[in-house]
């Protein structure tokens, strides 16, 4: 494997602002221009693509995933990995729609996921940064811990009747689709508070050496709970509209959830081997991927071959991404 | 003293399979009979073909998320070559496990010539190999397979299941391979210190290319077989099989960063994993908690690893 490198980024440099921009977020760039051209590309095969009504569709229905990705960055970005979030969501969703119905003020139904989520992130946290042991293993294992559980508990039936206060994907503020004004939110935020405070920075540095890190005084066991914890409230953020988005709530694990998360992650630029990448890469690679799955219906292409397209695209980032790293070193 | 944790995690492992056989014994009268094992036997075979390989994969560092998709894949082409295409259903399963063995090859291109860290690597070839198989198959199923396929997957050969031989010949030879052969060797030095070994002269690149074919050829076998098992193809076949072997890995000691683990330990982890499957379902419990009981059994395998490991590493 290569040599982890934590680019911490902001080196002072005497070259331009968009040069600057380039070497910094040179992932990024390369998925925001993937995006344009697929805009570009499909609106003139078929205008209706870049209606409202679409574009709503495809940012709004998938700013969940885009939320689920900022946690995992930051897991990724400490140089960890976790593999539990799909079947976490499941968990919670099933947990805030339970509460929902039974009557229990919207808010805290709303507030149950985060905190919930928040909890279990916590102790794999602690397996994985006190008692040592690899977080692939940690989340494998609770996956299948969370998945089992989740199915014993509900035996597969669905939550329905939600009360229509509790649907907060649905609204609309000022006429933006509130999943939207999350997604801009919490990645702007997110990515402020990466940059610019030193325990968001701490991140990169865990991440990066872990020995550099401890020598400078970094309490990597506390921190590395704590970036779980973090992950776990973004999960149940995520939960939030991911279960307010239909009128019914499917108490099962969404296939793959996992892995279209963690890939959103690493396509938008976070080195798996950790140290380097940024949550405003996570969310466009998200971006992505639902503008890829609308742009497939809008060209007439079998919703069967969806699949095979976005690992192409996938591929294609990563060679891309490879290409553009080599270059640069 | 690395080969004393060794033994250590192996001999634990063995006496919780032990301890299971034991337990579920007591639990149902059907599950410590001679044809419910040899069933079992059965069952475990796809995935642990993919885990014997897998082990080599981990062991090196490495990892192969995409296994689960080449089965899918390979099961489509079977289904299609020899429905669609006409090919003589032997040639039809060979030319599937050879494109399954291509994804494979694929998979090391990537990860040896481009430098992809091999979980992305496969990560994205997951997608990919899942994606031709939705896209080939159209949702459509292949059925009506002539009666002598039906060996490989639902018959027995001297009182044994067919596919079973294959696997204990497969674990015999691998674990021969891994343990006492310059290559097996070599599959730890990469996964201990892969700079090291390329200044050693060891060929890693090389090595590495063919484990990932490898791992594509299991998965591609374990395709035929479970599409000779079920009597049907479908593009879903295996999804989620990658994390099945994955478990049954590194519940077998290979440690996931490299360097360590034993084609014996996945053996073991994997009739853990099953038996606990079985015994617990015949017993009354349910599948899912089946499925939480077997995600606590890792973590807590591996906790009880590291502890043993660190009291016996400290002096």
């Amino acid at each position: 494997m290569t040599v982890n490198q934590a680019s911490i980024g902001a080196t002072p440099s005497r070259s331009g602002f968009l040069r600057r921009i380039a070497v910094e977020y040179g992932q990024e760039l390369i998925v925001f221009s993937a995006i344009i051209a697929l805009f570009i590309v499909v609106s003139i095969v078929n205008p209706r693509f870049i209606s409202a009504n679409n574009l709503t569709t495809i940012f709004a229905g998938n700013a969940y995933i885009a939320v689920a990705a900022i946690g995992m960055s930051m897991v990724i970005i400490t140089g960890h990995i976790d593999v539990s979030v799909g079947a976490l969501i499941g968990v919670l969703a099933t947990i805030s729609g339970s509460l929902a119905v039974a009557g229990y003020p919207i808010w805290f139904a709303w507030l149950a996921p985060v905190l919930v989520g928040m909890a279990i992130n916590s102790f794999i946290g602690i397996l994985v940064a006190y008692a040592r042991i690899p977080s692939i293993v940690v989340t494998l294992g609770a996956m299948s811990i969370l998945r089992g559980g989740l199915i014993s508990v509900t035996g597969g039936d669905w939550i329905t009747d939600l009360p229509s206060g509790f649907m907060i994907a649905q609204k609309r503020f000022f006429d933006i689709p509130a999943p939207l004004i999350f997604m801009v939110v919490l990645t702007v935020l997110a990515a402020l508070w990466m940059r610019h405070t030193p325990f968001g920075r701490s991140l990169y540095a865990i991440g990066g050496n872990k020995e550099a890190a401890l020598a400078t005084g970094i309490p990597i066991a506390r921190r590395t709970v704590m970036v779980f914890a973090i992950h776990g409230a973004f999960a149940g953020l995520a939960t939030i509209l991911f279960a307010t988005q239909l009128q019914v709530i499917q108490s099962t694990v969404p296939p793959n959830l996992e892995l279209t998360i963690i890939t959103a992650s690493v396509i938008g630029g976070v080195s798996i081997l950790g140290g380097t990448g940024t949550v405003i890469g996570s969310t466009m690679a998200a971006i992505l991927f639902a503008t890829i799955g609308s742009a497939l219906i809008f060209v007439n292409v079998s919703a069967y071959w969806l699949r095979a397209v976005i690992g192409l695209l996938i591929l294609a980032t990563v060679l891309a991404d490879m290409w553009r790293r080599r270059a640069k070193s | 003293m690395k080969l004393k944790s060794l033994i250590r995690h192996e001999t634990f492992l063995a006496l919780m399979l032990v301890t299971a056989l034991i337990v579920l014994a007591f639990q149902s009268d059907r599950f410590f009979t001679v044809s419910n094992l040899l069933n079992q036997g059965r069952l475990m075979t796809e995935v642990g073909l993919i885990a014997i390989a897998m082990t080599f994969v981990i062991a090196t560092g490495g990892i192969d998320l995409s296994v689960g998709s080449i089965l899918g894949l390979v099961a489509i082409l079977t289904g299609v070559f020899w429905n669609n295409i006409g090919l003589p259903l032997p040639f039809a399963a060979i030319a599937a496990i050879f494109v399954g063995t291509m994804a494979g090859f694929g998979n090391g291109i990537i990860i040896t010539r481009f430098g992809v860290p091999p979980l992305i690597a496969t990560l994205a070839t997951l997608a990919l190999y899942r994606g031709l198989a939705e896209g080939i198959s159209q949702a459509r199923s292949v059925r009506g397979y002539p009666d002598w396929f039906y060996v490989l997957g639902q018959r027995d050969v001297l009182g044994v299941p067919t596919q079973l031989w294959i696997l204990m010949a497969v674990a015999v030879i691998a674990s021969v391979i891994l343990a006492y052969t310059t290559w097996g060797r070599t599959v730890y030095a990469i996964g201990s210190n892969e700079v090291a070994s390329r200044f050693s002269g060891l060929s890693v690149e090389k090595t590495k290319l063919a484990l990932y074919t490898l791992s594509g050829f299991a998965a591609s076998v374990a395709a035929v077989i479970f599409v000779s098992r079920v009597s049907t193809t479908r593009s879903d076949m295996g999804s989620g099989i990658e994390l099945d072997a994955i478990t049954a890995v590194v519940l077998g000691g290979t440690s996931i960063y490299g360097g360590r683990g034993t084609v014996l330990g996945t053996v073991i982890g994997l009739c853990l994993i099953q038996a606990l499957k079985n015994g617990l379902s015949l017993a009354g419990v349910k599948g899912d908690g089946t499925i939480m009981l077997i995600g606590a059994v890792l973590i807590l395998a591996i906790l009880a690893s590291n502890i043993f490991e660190r009291s016996g590493t400290r002096n």
